[in-house]
């Protein structure tokens, strides 16, 4: 199992490089220029220095290899050097200062480190997404189960139908009809989402509650409906086998035989689904983070783009492109570990 | 003679003998059935997969018949009849400005709006089916040759496990705003984007098909009715167009209902994002996203296409679904 971990590790190495490079020619393609906006009075040799200035004049090899030395040199130390001074964890070790002023990945919209600018935006993203992601898990695991346990039953055909139309709705559809439903007629909900709220006392808290809710009805949906599919299949699998059999011969209660025996061994494929859906909370509610205005990662990338800010759409790719291996790995793991049956030799 | 039973038995036998009662028949009761026609009946058991088959091709011909049928221009502007609102807004609200001329109503230019979803629907399907048609080709062709070719399966599974970790819809977002322009320059505003929506979808969805079939083909290929084909000397690729693809067509086509509805989907997202089909061409997506800054005063534009999506796409799944049930023989039999 250890060997198998840090052979996926030492692979991922290669793969995230190789994703990175692919991006990184990609937008070497990209046709907009960022000096566009200069003003035609600007001479061009100015305009050459501002050019270089911005790390353009250079071949695109050496653009990768310094954009590479940014992200995998330069910001790890800032971020050692954060632990040992600021965090709460580690503050107490002796500051490191091992940042000297070297160039940072910069964004070409507002000149400040990317870095800072995910930082800023993480928040949002993880209290919106993240919360959905909790609530269409905490959803979705008995609508699975109860629909496996009474198979055809009125509850599973209404659920599969549920699960069905979540599967099928987009979420651009949904978020604007939530918001003509809740917003326009009921006046229940904020149809935007304001990130400048700050939560201090209890009604400020139900404010930062009601604005939440839509967008995690959205995503929470999407969520729901693909893993309580995964739940049932699984729960079907596992309760027409003999040891189920056999436990009820034992005289175990109903509720052991399925919430323990069943459910333990049918949650071993759905723990490694929900693991290979937590990149998609940094990065996939681009559309409904648009459609509720909320300040978070995916509105980040999408104005990048349009603004042709090169760093930063190379940089949040790439960090997608991390979570997504990252996250692969550690399902891989954990299926191995949760069944002891999975041999990876 | 004994008196034992079984020599009385022996004795007794050409007589009375009589074949027990399935060995009575003369031939089959019923005439043999074809694979297809079991695959057919178990599918129009499923209730939900007869629905979404029917609605998908009520969609389908609509779409294709509609501009006969309902001629008006789906981008002509007529400005005194703009905002109009759709002919049953009449049944609550006798003052809604409505009209037989514009059945669903027409929108801020005075469009008519079943023109356009009419229309838009052509593209959204047109991009659905080409898209998935271009995944599954790639798809197909990946897994067969991953599973058929020892020496090409290690690096072309290589391959798919990097395209699965891809991030997608930046990607696409990506690619999507960077070959815009050359592209419209060559094949015009609609056809540029129209190849670039379903190159860029066709090529980051075909991960799942191609990892689907390399398993059947390997377990297929060290079947014996392979091993017969080799012996009499056939080559590989007659092998392959005879004996592995009809038998991991069933796979194929569950994947490609999934493609078809992940395509129309993606396709939607992009237009609804700003970056699919030009302005003036409407898609679903685009009808949809033009529609929400008024969707306050004009709601059934936004929920009019939108149902349209939401109900191809669930009519795909439900055939999907229904087509897996089908075409498992172990669930057929029951």
């Amino acid at each position: 199992m250890l060997t198998f971990a840090v052979r996926r590790l030492l692979l991922s190495i290669p793969t995230l490089l190789f994703i990175s490079f692919v991006i990184f020619m990609l937008l070497q393609l990209a046709p907009g220029d960022p000096m566009a906006q200069v003003p035609l009075t600007v001479p061009p040799d100015v305009k050459e220095k501002m050019r270089q200035a911005l790390g353009l004049g250079e071949p695109p090899l050496v653009q990768y290899w310094k954009w590479l030395v940014q992200v995998f040199w330069t910001e790890p130390k800032i971020f050692i050097d954060w632990l040992t001074r600021d965090s709460f964890l580690l503050g107490w070790l002796p500051d490191t200062h091992l940042y000297q002023n070297e160039l940072r990945v910069l964004s070409w919209q507002t000149r400040s480190p990317v870095m800072d600018i995910v930082l800023q935006r993480l928040p949002q993203t993880l209290w919106v997404v993240g919360l959905s992601y909790i609530v269409g898990i905490l959803i979705a695991l008995p609508i699975g189960i109860y629909s496996a346990y009474r198979q055809y039953s009125v509850f599973d055909q209404a659920g599969t139908f549920v699960t069905m139309v979540g599967f099928s709705i987009p979420p651009f559809f949904t978020g604007p009809l939530l918001i003509v439903i809740f917003s326009v007629y009921l006046g229940w909900f904020p149809s935007i989402y304001d990130t400048t709220h700050v939560v201090n006392d209890w009604d400020s808290f139900t404010v930062q509650l009601r604005q939440m809710v839509m967008p995690i009805m959205v995503l929470a949906l999407q969520t729901t409906a693909q893993l309580s599919r995964y739940m049932r299949a699984s729960m079907l699998d596992n309760l027409g086998q003999d040891y189920v059999r056999t436990a009820r011969a034992k005289g175990l209660s109903e509720a052991i035989v399925v919430m323990v025996h069943v459910l333990r061994n049918s949650m071993i494929p759905v723990v490694t689904v929900i693991a290979l859906g937590v990149p998609a909370i940094f990065g996939g509610a681009i559309i409904t983070e648009n459609v509720f205005k909320v300040n978070g990662i995916g509105q980040l990338l999408l104005t990048a783009l349009f603004a042709n800010d090169l760093p930063m759409v190379m940089t949040l790719t790439f960090i997608f492109a991390f979570l997504i291996v990252t996250f692969n790995l550690i399902a891989d793991v954990l299926y191995g570990l949760l069944d002891p049956r999975i041999r990876y030799d | 003679m004994t008196d034992s039973p079984q020599d009385d038995l022996i004795v007794a036998a050409p007589e009375t003998v009589a074949p027990i009662e399935a060995l009575r028949d003369k031939g089959p009761d019923a005439p043999p059935r074809s694979k297809w026609k079991d695959v057919w009946a178990q599918f129009r058991k499923h209730r939900g997969a007869m629905i979404g088959a029917f609605f998908l091709m009520l969609i389908t011909f609509g779409v294709l018949l509609g501009p006969y049928l309902w001629t008006l221009d789906a981008q002509k502007l007529d400005i005194r009849a703009k905002d109009m609102r759709p002919i049953y807004t009449a049944l609550w609200n006798p003052e809604a400005k409505t009209g037989w001329n514009h059945p669903l109503g027409s929108d801020q230019l005075g469009r008519d709006n079943l023109a356009q979803l009419i229309a838009g629907g052509r593209a959204s399907m047109a991009v659905g089916w080409a898209a998935m048609l271009l995944s599954l080709i790639i798809g197909t062709g990946v897994g067969v040759v991953a599973g058929f070719f020892k020496r090409l399966d290690g690096p072309l599974m290589r391959l798919t496990d990097l395209f699965l970790s891809l991030p997608i819809l930046p990607l696409l977002l990506v690619a999507v705003t960077l070959f815009r322009q050359p592209l419209r320059a060559n094949f015009g505003p609609e056809g540029g984007m129209f190849i670039l929506i379903v190159a860029v979808v066709g090529i980051t969805s075909w991960m799942p098909t191609a990892r689907i079939v390399r398993g059947d083909v390997l377990a297929l290929k060290e079947r014996e009715f392979v091993l017969a084909a080799r012996s009499i000397g056939t080559r590989p690729f007659a092998i392959i167009r005879r004996h592995l693809l009809p038998n991991v067509l069933s796979p194929i086509m569950v994947s490609a209902t999934l493609g078809l509805a992940t395509a129309i989907i993606t396709e939607s997202a992009l237009s609804f994002l700003g970056v699919g089909f030009p302005s003036d061409f409407p898609t679903w997506g685009k009808m949809l996203a033009d529609a929400v800054a008024r969707m306050e005063d004009y709601p059934e534009r936004v929920v009019l296409p939108g149902i349209a999506i939401s109900l191809t796409v669930l009519g795909v799944n439900y055939l999907g679904d229904g087509l897996r049930d089908a075409l498992d023989p172990r669930i057929r039999g029951r």
